[in-house]
């Protein structure tokens, strides 16, 4: 690619010396995507204007909360009902946390579908799951900071689990604590942490980016972009195509922050902090569920959460699982059954972990967890060898173009009104 | 998909060429980036309007002072809105040589008659018109300044009697806060009176 030649004098004078426009340019303007990209890539982008809102919503919250146990909920009530447009950026953030992970893990089941985890990028799908960690350590946290009754008790939860590591797993939690129980201390250093990780997450997620630009988007066909003919410059093509999802997407957040707002929330947590009893029913966030369910599914404290952890790890290895040479579900027949029953089985284990821990839940809870590990670790390898993929089409616009295609810049002109 | 392609081909072919189809787009590019621009605005009104004063700030604007403990000659001060307010029970010989000054004089033509409700309080906001220190005046052993009133550390205002600058760098006079006599010993200062103001 050439550089381009921008016609503004201070943009040449500024670009001579600091190439951002150069960058910009050849990044967001002529950066050559598959033209077959349909709406399911339409996350990636929606996932990084949420961490992007959730950053500014987040600072703004920060600017009204106090993080002391005496004050933290009545803080949060105050940013409700007396701070101007508090109640609006509070649901923002609150809801946003869910249509972040909603955004994820369509983003993450698309890689999956589409084998966008495959060679040649394996770092690009682990930098992936290194967000998704992030993400999930971040919500965690700040589920903590409204100092509710669910706040308090997910923490002391979810801090116990490390406490499942042998030899040393009590003096870990004491120091995850800063005492012997959750409390200040540790509400303090949730409230550093979260404020601190989403910067992180940004970073993380530059790299991400690098990958992804080194070697460009997956497509729907899994096949390689072969020249001019099968690409698009990204904008206005997807540019556009980005901004017609955001706004649908946007539609559906803010139905859900005016009109339902405490869709995805605990009535408890509406319910001050008690260190003294534990309410009756106690459940993660939504977007934790699965994994509650894999840590309940086993009856042995450590052996849960060792699973818990695992079934997040598993992902690091995916690429190196799946050997199959074919990316895209579209041409594994057998696969793509499997995809789905994996799909079905992710969102039976968050209806396990929803319910109580009793009867012929915790035995669909194993069967889930037991399917899921199986999926990876089994079906995939086996898959790779056994399955007969149909045959992949030649190029991407190939049976598009049956005339052997054609790059975009020569076209002829609109003659339809 | 061919249907696709050719909707693809179309727009790339669009540019520039056809007669009303250059209006057209330019017409929908236009309304798009106006209903944009008005959605973008209307979001960050909410995130502007947050640092404005909250609904329990605006509440604690009127605060109830007891003047019935305050002797002539003595002036204490209370914290209203978050800043000092003067309230000075002032001697015969204050209240006259506030009244006896020639509005000409002043720098910030204000008589006194204007300033205090009733001739022997003084209620002013005690923030230095100047650049928001607090001028010293209150205690018996403090500066009065050449007027006898306050004079401010900082930068030299000084102040008389009735609160008005006489020298010093500071623009205008010590800000008279709205307030309403509750009873004849209690004063609601924050609170607007039935006449609308200070006036005597």
């Amino acid at each position: 690619m050439s550089a381009p030649v921008f016609r503004n004098p201070v943009v040449r004078w500024i670009d001579y010396r600091l190439p951002v426009f150069t960058f910009l340019n050849h990044e967001l303007n002529e950066y050559p995507t598959p033209r077959n990209l349909s709406y399911w890539w339409n996350f990636g982008s929606l996932a990084g204007i949420m961490l992007v809102t959730m950053i500014v919503t987040g600072i703004v919250l920060a600017m009204h909360y106090t993080p002391h146990t005496d004050y933290a909920f009545e803080s949060v009530e105050r940013i409700m009902r007396d701070v101007n447009y508090g109640w609006l950026i509070r649901y923002l953030h609150m809801n946003g946390a869910s249509m972040f992970f909603i955004i994820t893990f369509i983003h993450m089941f698309r890689g999956l579908y589409y084998g966008s985890y495959k060679a040649p990028r394996e770092l690009l799908w682990i930098l992936g799951v290194v967000i998704l960690l992030i993400m999930m350590a971040t919500a965690f946290m700040g589920y903590v900071l409204p100092w509710g009754q669910m706040s308090f008790w997910g923490a002391t939860v979810i801090t116990n689990l490390f406490s499942a590591i042998p030899f040393v797993g009590e003096n870990v939690v004491s120091w995850l604590w800063g005492g012997f129980a959750v409390d200040n201390p540790t509400l303090n250093r949730f409230y550093s942490l979260h404020y601190l990780l989403p910067f992180v997450l940004v970073g993380v997620v530059v790299l991400h980016l690098i990958a992804l630009h080194r070697f460009g988007s997956n497509n729907p066909l899994g096949i390689d972009t072969k020249g001019p003919q099968d690409t698009l410059p990204f904008h206005p093509y997807y540019t556009a195509k980005d901004m017609f999802g955001l706004g649908v997407f946007l539609i559906f957040y803010a139905l859900v922050v005016f009109f339902a707002p405490n869709l995805f929330g605990e009535p408890d947590n509406y319910t001050p902090a008690n260190p003294l009893a534990t309410p009756a029913h106690i459940v993660p966030e939504w977007y934790f569920l699965p994994f509650y369910a894999i840590l309940r599914a086993v009856p042995n404290k450590l052996g849960g959460v060792v699973l818990m952890f695992a079934a997040i790890f598993v992902l690091f290895i995916l690429p190196w699982l799946d050997r199959s040479p074919v990316r895209s579900a579209r041409f594994r027949p057998i696969y793509k059954i499997f995809f789905w029953i994996l799909v079905v089985d992710c969102v039976v284990l968050g209806v396990v972990g929803a319910n109580p821990p009793e009867g012929t839940w915790v035995v669909i809870g194993r069967i889930a967890t037991i399917w899921y590990f199986l999926h990876f670790i089994v079906l995939l390898p086996l898959l790779s060898r056994l399955e007969r993929p149909r045959p992949l089409p030649v190029s991407i616009s190939q049976p598009v173009l049956s005339g052997g295609g054609y790059a975009p810049a020569p076209a002829r002109a609109m003659d339809k009104a | 998909m061919v249907h696709g392609a050719e909707a693809v081909r179309g727009q790339a072919g669009g540019h520039g060429h056809g007669e009303g189809g250059g209006s057209r787009r330019d017409f929908l590019i236009l309304a798009t980036t106006a209903v944009g621009a008005v959605g973008a605005a209307s979001v960050l009104w909410p995130f502007i309007d947050q640092m404005n004063p909250s609904a329990d700030v605006l509440a604690l604007s009127t605060v109830e002072v007891d003047l019935s403990p305050i002797a002539v000659g003595q002036a204490i001060t209370v914290k209203w809105r978050g800043k000092p307010v003067f309230i000075r029970h002032r001697t015969e010989e204050e209240i006259q040589a506030a009244r006896s000054v020639q509005l000409g004089e002043l720098r910030d033509p204000e008589a006194d008659e204007a300033r205090a409700q009733r001739p022997e309080w003084l209620i002013t906001v005690g923030v230095c018109t100047h650049l928001g220190c607090i001028p010293l005046g209150q205690k018996a052993t403090d500066p009065k300044g050449d007027y006898g009133g306050w004079f401010c550390p900082c930068h030299g205002s000084h102040y008389d009697t009735s609160g008005r600058i006489r020298r010093g760098p500071a623009p205008q006079n010590l800000v008279v806060p709205d307030y309403v006599y509750a009873s004849d010993t209690v004063v609601r200062i924050g609170e607007v009176g039935p006449a609308g103001g200070a006036a005597a």
